[in-house]
């Protein structure tokens, strides 16, 4: 996928002037939160299921080579295959030779961000495999060449039109604006798909160490028949999904659909553990699981180590009011929102990624919903710390703060240079009270007005109240 | 655990300022001053204060953070409590011990000044205590529709939610009209709002929509950095519902104008 990230300010401000898109968001916060919220008052130990993810999460990640290793002997053991990669590029290859081994022509996908993180798609139509999307809101993208604007609700940008405009162009069929009509149309055409294809490839929510199975969490039920049609099952996923044992999966299970979706539960919650076997009705006869890296096993023993323990619930992004201005496109990869300002420098490199770290106020709403208490914002502020030290943020900011910071560290200094700026800005402002416009300040005084200064700074006035007997 | 008034009773309190109040509200910090000493403490103000270094710590540059917290630690030795009008600041103050290694012995000193750091409401309403207060607060009045923004690192940092509120309501004529989304940013974040201007606006005016839907005339908050930011956006929209720090309602200080009102000098009202 293009990376559009150092744009990030352009597509910020394009977002915040495209209608459609604005009024899509505001269906966002008006939803996700406000279920989250229900679901969360109605479980009094949620807060304690927070500790304890966090806790095994952490454990987890310092044994992940142990968890791996039984996970990769569970799989084999029940006739599957584990490949590692360490890449994207390992990752796509690895998949398309095994779609050449079985002479895929057509391949059917649940929904997958590690998929979009590879790049999986492009890879394989270049190299003369369809992939078929069969997530509703994958599969809209996919016909409008758009891309996942949210890791689940991916097309939560789009509006009714969009989708009725992009199955009128592309199905062949009476355009409609009726949702129910447009999902059935979706169904009919996907069905074809379904059976048609000769590998699924699904993404996997957990890895569970103890069975070798992989499970996906879905609402629309097109992952089951993406991995129980075909005669090929491939799995892609990322090494830190990997649980233990599948008690410890159903924690996460419980923190998970309530803090994406606000349900109590997932509607399908589908374990896959291997090829068919001998008298089983349905399945694969090859089952492969792609365990990805792509740097985070470098994370590991890191400042970042606590971006592994994420589930890609999106509460953070649902949550954040800047994810809530400028809607996922604005970030420019794959993953957006806080959990994106934290990966996507680590993935495509801070030099490319430094805007996202940096547009946020902090204000900890995301690390406050986060079901595995991942601190986003001092996380973001590693990254800050890591663009301080290269010396990457622009010139004028750097020049700025160390202008202040040499007269924060003198305090004589500073009050002296207070006392001149209280002044100026007190007499720039006249009897208004307010300035509308000020040399070096368009960044407020274009959007707001800035209250003036009452004429003396404290320490000015303190002083001299003292001086004069101190009565207040 | 929270301190009997007796225990706080003449209690050596450090100010610390904000930066903010310093250059553009000094009221608010006499206001938290006259607070502070009607509460029966001693408030002393250290000169070598500057600014709690938030900036830098925000930019990444840890070196300017520790000179800065050092010099906070240095200057505020020795008080029983470190006060201040702004829980932004005085979550800075807490994230201090995360600067120096454990080895070093700032490190205990950062600990300790945590400890004994308070936003002004949480003094007033955690330390201090409501049995102390309530007298000098009835005696009140402020006639005003109010609605108040939580401001991010005192609600989340610092757990400031309902001791404003509680303050508030031993005051005659307060009525509370709590908005929409009272704990969502209002797009002030330090220097995130010149660096991001146009999302920063998208921001505090979803905020003022959601003050001017609540019907109250005077917003108030705990922290200067987001009030200038929504006075400001209130005054450049036109509205005339009026901002003010809650400790000036506190302190019976509303006779001076609100925050981006009309003009009003300090050095003649002194």
């Amino acid at each position: 996928m293009q990376i559009n990230t150092p744009f990030f300010k352009q597509r910020a401000s394009e977002a915040l002037h495209d209608e459609n898109l604005q009024k899509a968001l505001g269906n966002l916060k008006a939803g996700f939160p406000e279920k989250r919220a229900i679901a969360v008052s109605r479980m009094p130990e949620f807060e304690d299921l927070r500790d304890q993810a966090r806790d095994l999460k952490n454990h987890i990640i310092e044994h992940l080579d142990l968890y791996l290793e039984q996970f990769e002997s569970k799989v084999t053991e029940n006739g599957g295959h584990v490949h590692w990669a360490r890449t994207s590029d390992d990752a796509n290859k690895i998949i398309l030779d095994i779609c050449k081994q079985v002479n895929a022509k057509t391949v059917t996908k649940g929904k997958s961000m590690v998929s979009e993180e590879t790049g999986l798609n492009d890879y394989l139509e270049k190299n003369g495999i369809q992939p078929v999307e069969t997530d509703l809101g994958e599969y809209i993208l996919q016909l409008r060449e758009d891309h996942p604007s949210h890791i689940i609700a991916p097309a939560i940008h789009l509006n009714l039109e969009d989708v009725s405009e992009a199955f009128h162009k592309n199905h062949n069929r009476p355009k409609s604006d009726d949702p129910a009509v447009l999902m059935q149309e979706a169904r009919e055409v996907l069905r074809e798909k379904f059976v048609a294809a000769d590998v699924g490839i699904t993404g996997a929510n957990f890895c569970v160490a103890e069975t070798g199975s992989t499970i996906i969490i879905t609402n629309e039920g097109n992952g089951d028949l993406t991995q129980t049609l075909p005669k090929t099952h491939i799995v892609i996923t990322s090494i830190e999904k990997v649980v233990p044992t599948l008690e410890d999966m159903t924690l996460f299970q419980r923190l998970l659909a309530r803090s994406a979706t606000g349900q109590e539960f997932t509607v399908y919650n589908t374990l896959s553990s291997g090829p068919r076997r001998e008298g089983d009705q349905d399945g694969p006869e090859n089952f492969h699981v792609v365990l990805v890296d792509n740097g985070r096993s470098e994370m590991v023993g890191s400042e970042f180590q606590d971006m592994l323990r994420c589930i890609r619930c999106s509460a953070c992004m649902n949550h954040c009011p800047v994810y809530g201005a400028v809607g996922g496109h604005s970030y420019g990869w794959v993953y957006p929102g806080p959990m994106g300002s934290v990966l996507t420098p680590k993935m495509i490199g801070i030099e490319k990624g430094g805007m996202l770290p940096n547009a946020s106020t902090f204000c900890g709403k995301c690390e406050s919903v986060c079901p595995v208490r991942i601190p986003l914002p001092k996380l973001m502020r590693h990254w800050r710390q890591d663009e301080f030290s290269k010396h990457l943020q622009p010139k004028a900011a750097r020049y700025g703060l160390a202008g202040w910071a040499f007269l924060a560290k003198r305090p004589a200094l500073y009050k002296t240079y207070t006392r001149m700026a209280n002044w100026f800005m007190k007499h720039w402002a006249g009897k208004k009270g307010r300035i509308e416009k000020m040399p070096l300040a368009g960044g407020w005084t274009d959007w707001r007005d800035m209250p003036a200064p009452q004429g003396k700074t404290f320490m000015q006035a303190w002083k001299e109240q003292q001086k004069n007997g101190g009565s207040h | 655990m929270p301190n009997s008034p007796s225990q706080t009773t003449s209690a050596r309190v450090g100010l610390f300022v904000t930066c903010l109040a310093d250059m553009f509200r000094p009221s608010v910090a006499f206001a938290t001053v006259k607070l502070l000493e009607q509460a029966g403490c001693n408030v002393e103000v250290p000169e070598q204060q500057t600014c709690c270094g938030q900036p830098a710590f925000n930019s990444g540059d840890n070196d300017t953070s520790r000179d800065i917290a050092r010099q906070t630690i240095d200057a505020f030795d020795g008080y029983e409590y470190v006060v201040g009008p702004s829980g932004s600041c005085i979550g800075m103050l807490h994230y201090y011990p995360e600067l120096f290694e454990e080895s070093d012995p700032y490190h205990v000193r950062a600990l300790e000044l945590k400890s004994r750091s308070f936003e002004i409401t949480s003094f007033l309403f955690d330390v201090i205590g409501m049995e102390a207060l309530q007298e000098q607060l009835n005696k009140l009045q402020f006639n005003q529709k109010v609605t108040y923004h939580d401001s991010c690192s005192g609600l989340r940092q610092l757990g400031v939610k309902q001791q404003p509120r509680e303050l508030l309501s031993q005051v005659q004529g307060v009525e509370l009209e709590e908005m929409e989304e009272a704990e969502t940013c209002c797009g002030f974040g330090g220097t995130f709002c010149v660096k991001y201007p146009e999302i920063s606006n998208r921001m505090v005016s979803n905020k003022t929509e959601n003050i001017s839907n609540s019907g109250a005339t005077t917003l108030l908050g705990g922290d200067l950095g987001c009030l200038l930011n929504m006075a400001g956006k209130l005054k450049r929209e036109g509205k005339t519902i009026e901002a003010r720090h809650v400790v000036e309602i506190l302190a019976d200080m509303t006779d001076i104008p609100a925050i981006g009102e009309a003009d009003y000098d300090l050095a003649k009202a002194l």
